[in-house]
């Protein structure tokens, strides 16, 4: 048996030059003119609804609760930043990063907040009590009229949601979770899905546990919202109604809950499936739900399941079946 | 963390006696009296058993013992400390580890990765040094996996660790439960019902590996069993329970002999509550 493996830093390095190509030929995909303006923005709310799908993936497919307020964070997230933005207090590029990070707090601190309370309680109790907060978030917003323009909207948002802009913030997402799942922490927050009590009596502070994986995952949302407001220049509270928590929930449910794999594919297919369908606009609801529930019959567990890419994986595999069959030997 | 050349054998103070102690430790569900006035003092490095009739409230003891359930009366005390404070991962931090009677291993998790939670509180990086992989990540769970494999090999495991802890058999899930148990550092091991389920062969080993724990880990075991071959074979000390109250403790051979548990097992003449 040759157990051959990429070690580490040559899997670190493989992974961040593929990313750096992708930025790359995306930027000049996007630059080129090649795509229609529709496409362009197509591909931003892709990004946007990958960083939501993969946030919400945390307390969903690796915790194990089922919150519906992410379109609360979300909201948090996108007048936080916009308001930010419109301050102008920092040159351009400064500003963006500070307004993201400010966004992605905000939220984070919410998620703290309402966390500490709500994860005392489980299943659909959570459910409920997390959907009431996006809505509160949302009534709150409504009636802010001096800060948030209130059911006007807020005006004038800088359009900073450039592709590199928006795909930097899918890559950070995706990497800082899947390190972090990747972790003595991730693990506790696996074991807490897995088995409470157990996880108790293995000494792991669970409602530490809980509370961290819904802050990060309202830090992402956050991120989110302040991209989603850079990109369409106006906030309505309207957005980030209980529908809205509810299409990522089905993102996330669709790709596979623990699936941070499935949660891009499907993140990527659900946002882009109008554009693709222009001329069935309106069997699209139809679509879309027929979509959900073949895929709910014939895989309960979401398209991709449990199941995780990994690039060095698939390499390590190939590699070993060419080294067998140049050696002649079996190729188990 | 563990200096990584430290022995398998943690250092422990003898002096330091009892490791566990109850004082009239009792507790009602509403009107029902589960366990009234149970005393028991457990030196370092002994094996003392737990016997008694289905129902008469053994794992009701070990779930309070690890704040599963807060007692009503009376007070337990670890190596001296009274853990009225505490909850179960407090109580784990201090040094009582447990399996369950209904196994509760991560199911969807790798044999490996059951250990590795066992480990958590033996790990010290922080979530910033996790997400940026900084080397204190790479020293701390080099050193956690190193010893993850040494724990499974005491079961002969190691073979097996990337393996769905669901989809090992029984035997193996109960002795799984008993390594990520034993990952977590304890000064006292609570076992309950360790042999359910395992044929005579399995027991056999399981009583052999029970005395090697404890001379290797040097701890106190405690554990609940029904296979009396088992208790009298590997305890040093039996404690009897019957409706919540202790009726008899001593050595093995004092219990067999002792009329209250054979009245318990077997009832009086003319009963036939067997």
């Amino acid at each position: 048996m040759n157990e051959f493996k990429i070690s580490m830093p040559a899997r670190y390095i493989i992974n961040s030059i593929l990313l750096a190509a992708f930025i790359v030929a995306g930027l000049l995909i996007t630059q080129s003119g090649l795509l229609g303006r529709a496409q362009n923005a197509n591909i931003i709310s892709v990004g946007i609804f990958i960083i939501l799908a993969v946030s919400l993936n945390l307390p969903t497919g690796y915790l194990g609760q089922l919150p519906l307020g992410h379109a609360g964070f979300m909201a948090i997230g996108a007048y936080a930043g916009a308001i930010f933005w419109r301050a102008d207090l920092l040159p351009q590029n400064a500003s963006i990063v500070a307004g993201l990070l400010v966004a992605g707090l905000a939220a984070a601190f919410v998620g703290v907040l309402i966390g500490i309370p709500a994860l005392r309680l489980k299943g659909d109790y959570l459910a409920i009590i997390t959907l009431g907060f996006g809505e509160i978030i949302r009534v709150i917003i409504n009636n802010f009229d001096s800060i948030t323009g209130g059911a006007r909207g807020l005006h004038g948002i800088p359009r900073y949601s450039s592709f590199v802009i928006v795909y930097l913030c899918v890559i950070i997402c995706c990497v800082a979770i899947h390190m972090l799942m990747k972790s003595r922490h991730g693990r506790a927050i696996l074991s807490i899905r897995e088995n409470e009590i157990a996880a108790e009596s293995c000494g792991i502070n669970t409602t530490y546990y809980k509370v961290m994986a819904f802050a990060f995952s309202a830090f992402f949302a956050g991120v989110a919202g302040a991209l989603f407001a850079g990109n369409i220049g106006i906030l309505v509270p309207g957005e980030f109604d209980f529908m809205t928590s509810i299409n990522i929930l089905m993102i996330v449910v669709l790709g596979g809950m623990g699936s941070m794999a499935g949660a891009v594919f499907a993140a990527s297919i659900l946002t882009s499936l109008p554009l693709f369908m222009v001329a069935l606009n309106e069997y699209r609801m139809i679509i879309y739900a027929l979509m959900l529930i073949i895929v709910m019959l014939f895989k309960p567990s979401g398209l991709l399941g449990t199941y995780d890419f990994s690039l060095s994986r698939l390499l390590e595999k190939l590699i070993r079946r060419l080294a067998g069959k140049k050696g002649g030997a079996d190729n188990a | 963390m563990r200096d990584p050349k430290a022995p398998l054998i943690p250092e422990r103070d003898h002096n330091k006696s009892p490791v566990l102690e109850c004082v009239g430790l009792g507790i009602d569900f509403g009107g029902l009296t589960a366990v009234d006035d149970f005393n028991i003092t457990i030196s370092p490095t002994e094996i003392c058993g737990l016997i008694g009739p289905n129902g008469a409230g053994k794992t009701t003891i070990f779930n309070l013992l690890t704040k599963v359930y807060n007692p009503t009366r009376g007070s337990i005390f670890l190596e001296g400390n009274n853990t009225k404070r505490y909850n179960t991962k407090d109580v784990n931090k201090a040094g009582i580890a447990r399996t369950f009677q209904n196994i509760r291993l991560f199911k969807n998790l790798t044999v490996l990765e059951n250990v590795l939670i066992g480990l958590h509180n033996e790990m010290d990086y922080r979530l910033v040094q996790s997400i940026f992989r900084l080397p204190s990540y790479w020293r701390s769970e080099r050193i956690a996996r190193d010893r993850a494999h040494e724990l499974l090999s005491i079961f002969n495991m190691q073979d097996i660790a990337d393996h769905k802890a669901g989809s090992l058999p029984y035997g193996s899930q109960r002795r799984l439960e008993i390594i990520r148990a034993l990952a977590t550092n304890p000064a006292i091991l609570l076992l309950d019902e360790p042999a359910a389920g395992m044929n005579p062969a399995e027991t056999e080993s399981l009583m052999e590996h029970i005395g090697e724990i404890r001379d290797t880990f040097q701890i106190a075991i405690f554990l609940i069993e029904h296979d009396m071959q088992l208790v009298m074979g590997v305890c040093e000390g039996v404690a009897v329970l019957n409706y919540g109250k202790l009726i008899a403790k001593g050595t093995p051979a004092e219990i067999q002999k002792d009329p209250r548990v054979i009245e318990a097992y077997l009832g009086t003449g003319g009963q036939a509550d067997a």
